[in-house]
């Protein structure tokens, strides 16, 4: 068998140019599109790239590139590992990120295993923007994408040396937006973007309305407290709360107050102010390493706390299932949250905040 | 990469003679069969000429035959029609779950929006639903029965010269969904008791888009669409000319040619289901081993899944396909292999293979040697799965 690139199409103009970057390049090129619906996907989630008209849009982007197409239904895997990993991290009071799931259990396991196990790809690329580099030692590296404008390696931190070696993101090589439209004008590819990753691409309206009906007691009552105990007023469920969010309360005090934490146990919210809730010590939990292994025990990071966040000067502690991450400055980063650390362009791995850690 | 084309239960590529037909339809004869002038007398006359095709291929006079835009509306025109006409005491319908959808989602929208009483009958591990049951199903407020001849996707026979008879006896309207069988096994409607036959011109050769209602003389049938009463009012609309065209020259060819055809893709059929189920380990032939359509080979392989498999087997060159094309993208296992009694993981593993007139045993050999390894390696990928 030939030696055959898949690309993941969601049928927007980013995956359709990275698979017309892959044609130029002389490569032989399937596309490949993951049906999402049904599986907690709304179908008709405007932003979603598994809803029926994005697979009618990566179809005829297939067709005008000349290059095979596949639909293929990962509508299972997506409901477990995305949705269903959504509504559980809401109702237990942390803040879901559904795009760094999709990465790493949808993408790049499932879909990557499928390309390689059963139709025997020798790669998968996808749409993403970021870099994969071969270093001097032989490991292949995670980079930044050149625009930094785009980047997108903060929700791909996850990938190992298994990975990297068979993924490519031909995007990611691109200077600016202009290149790629350049590129969709010459292939004839309709340029319509889909939204930008980090959205719940999978819900059309208010994501809370899926929480609700997933898992309703979420959404009991439950008193807002202050650090030391005293009630402060109600809230109307911690489903519907996210750690860092302005608190309604406290407008008697006239203080700003910030959710801090959230307990599920006993439906409260735990509200202080800004000084309250920032801090520079955070246990992560679910640490991974680009190279597979942690540069060494205790290494110097710039640490990012949400996607497109700037970096923060950090120390990162290995411990048994996990790692400290110390901040130079305090910060705020909810649990659920994916940290990752840079060294300059180069993704050196990260880990998800876990809750109710060094409170 | 040369592609070997093994699904044609999906469709047949349309025949050189048919094509040439069909082509001077279209250049030289541009009339509207309805009108009077000479224009619309030639467009009339082929129209005339291929419906005389069609009765002499299954045994019928001219006016029993009504062209339809194919077989879903061949067998909405049969059931909706027959249980239209019928007499308003008569609202019972019965029918088989290993029905084409084209039946079985037409029978369901009966029974949910026009009160039609319906029964659907269980097959066994084979597919065959037994004369006796269908005897059982049908009572004093039976209007239709409708048991297809051949299974679109594991190629089981039904006894419809049985059932026939039964409905016969009991004044029932018996339509058979014979879009699989009609041009590949003999089918005669002086031999065969039924009142309805559904064919489409696709499935022997034809063009897509064309299809055609057998109606027995004297059954009573109403009209399921309304416009300006082509098709002595029983299917209404612009004749398609070139696509009846086709349809006859199709059906007159496959009827010329189904003894040595037939033969033929029996043959290369034996050795597709005796090479898979030597060669891959834990194969389970789907449908009848001998009581099948000539060209139908259909399997399951545990541990692998039906996309999976047809992608696959597209990337390494051949076309097949893992049950109806209708539903294919649909990952939900086929109703028909779960009427048959398989688990559901068994059944999501489908394969149906399909051979034509063109089939050689060089394709046969390619394909024998290519699925055992790709079955593994799919397998392999599966057990490690989340």
């Amino acid at each position: 068998m030939s030696e055959q690139v898949f690309v993941a199409m969601s049928g927007g103009v980013d995956s359709s140019v990275a698979a017309a970057l892959l044609l130029e390049r002389g490569e032989d090129v399937v596309g490949v599109w993951m049906r999402l619906t049904p599986g907690g996907v709304d179908t008709d989630a405007p932003r979603c790239c598994g809803t029926d008209q994005a697979g009618e849009d990566a179809r005829r982007a297939a067709a005008k590139l000349g290059i095979p197409f596949y639909a293929l239904d990962y509508a299972d895997v997506f409901g477990r590992q995305v949705v269903d990993r959504f509504v559980d991290s809401y109702a237990s009071g942390e803040t879901p990120n559904p795009c760094v799931s999709c990465n790493h259990y949808v993408k790049f396991d499932a879909l990557l295993r499928d390309v390689v196990g059963k139709f025997g790809g020798t790669r998968l690329a996808t749409g993403h923007y970021a870099r994969v580099a071969d270093a001097p030692d032989g490991t292949r590296r995670l980079l930044r994408a050149r625009d930094g404008a785009k980047d997108q390696s903060y929700a791909l931190y996850m990938l190992g040396q298994r990975e990297l070696r068979r993924i490519e993101f031909p995007i990611g090589e691109l200077v600016n937006k202009s290149q790629t439209r350049e590129i969709a004008a010459r292939f004839d590819l309709a340029t319509a973007t889909k939204a930008e990753s980090m959205d719940i691409c999978f819900v059309a309206d208010d994501y809370r309305d899926l929480v609700r009906s997933r898992a309703p007691h979420a959404f009991d009552s439950g008193p807002v407290e202050r650090v030391d105990g005293s009630v402060v007023g109600q809230h109307a469920g911690i489903g519907g709360l996210t750690v860092g969010q302005r608190s309604g309360t406290g407008v008697a005090t006239g203080e700003r107050l910030y959710v801090l934490r959230l307990e599920p146990e006993r439906s409260a919210a735990v509200v202080g102010t800004r000084e309250e809730i920032t801090r520079t010590t955070y246990e992560l939990r679910d640490v991974r390493f680009t190279s597979d292994a942690p540069p060494s025990a205790t290494f110097e990071t710039s640490a990012v706390l949400r996607y497109r966040g700037t970096p923060l000067a950090a120390a990162v502690d290995v411990i048994p299932d996990g790692a400290l991450l110390r901040l130079a400055a305090p910060a705020l980063v909810a649990p659920g949250q994916a940290v990752v650390f840079y060294q300059g362009d180069d993704v050196l791995g990260g880990g998800i905040v876990r809750a109710g850690s060094l409170s | 990469m040369r592609r070997i084309y093994l699904d044609h239960a999906a469709t047949t590529p349309v025949d050189p003679l048919v094509a040439e037909a069909m082509l001077r339809v279209l250049t030289d004869v541009p009339g509207n069969a309805s009108s009077i002038y000479a224009e619309g007398q030639a467009a009339r006359a082929l129209v005339d000429r291929a419906r005389e095709q069609v009765a002499a291929a299954i045994g019928a006079t001219p006016a029993e035959i009504v062209f339809t835009s194919g077989g879903t509306e061949a067998d909405n025109l049969a059931i909706r029609g027959a249980l239209k006409a019928g007499r308003d005491s008569r609202d019972g319908l019965v029918t088989v779950a290993t029905e084409h959808h084209a039946v079985l989602d037409t029978a369901r929208d009966l029974a949910e929006h026009a009160h039609v009483r319906l029964r659907v009958l269980g097959v066994d591990a084979v597919g065959r639903v037994s004369a006796e049951a269908v005897a059982a199903a049908i009572d004093d407020r039976t209007s239709v029965v409708s048991v297809m001849h051949a299974n679109n996707e594991i190629g089981t026979l039904q006894p419809i010269a049985e059932i026939g008879a039964i409905c016969r006896e009991r004044g029932v309207n018996f339509h058979s969904d014979a879009v699989q069988s009609v041009g590949a096994l003999d089918f005669d409607v002086r031999q065969i008791p039924v009142d309805l036959v559904s064919l489409n011109a696709h499935k022997f050769y034809g063009p897509k888009g064309v299809g055609a209602l057998y109606v027995r003389r004297g059954t009573r049938l109403a009209t399921i669409q309304t416009g300006g009463g082509q098709e002595k009012g029983r299917r209404t609309g612009t004749e398609n000319v070139a696509g009846i065209v086709g349809l006859g020259i199709a059906l007159r060819i496959a009827a010329e040619r189904r003894v040595t055809e037939g033969g033929h893709q029996a043959r290369l059929r034996d050795r597709i289901i005796d090479g898979v189920i030597a060669h891959v380990p834990d194969a389970v032939l789907t449908g009848h081993r001998t009581d099948r359509l000539p060209n139908n080979a259909s399997f399951c392989f545990p541990g692998t899944q039906g996309e999976s498999l047809i992608v696959a087997l597209d990337l390494a060159g051949f076309a097949a396909s893992s049950g109806s094309a209708c539903t294919s993208g649909d990952t939900e296992p086929s109703h028909v292999l779960l009427a048959l009694g398989l688990e559901r993981h068994i059944a999501q593993g489908s394969l149906r293979i399909t051979v034509g007139r063109a089939t050689t045993d060089a394709d046969v050999d390619a394909l024998l040697a290519a699925l055992p390894p790709i079955v593994a390696r799919l397998r392999e990928a599966s057990a490690v799965s989340v």
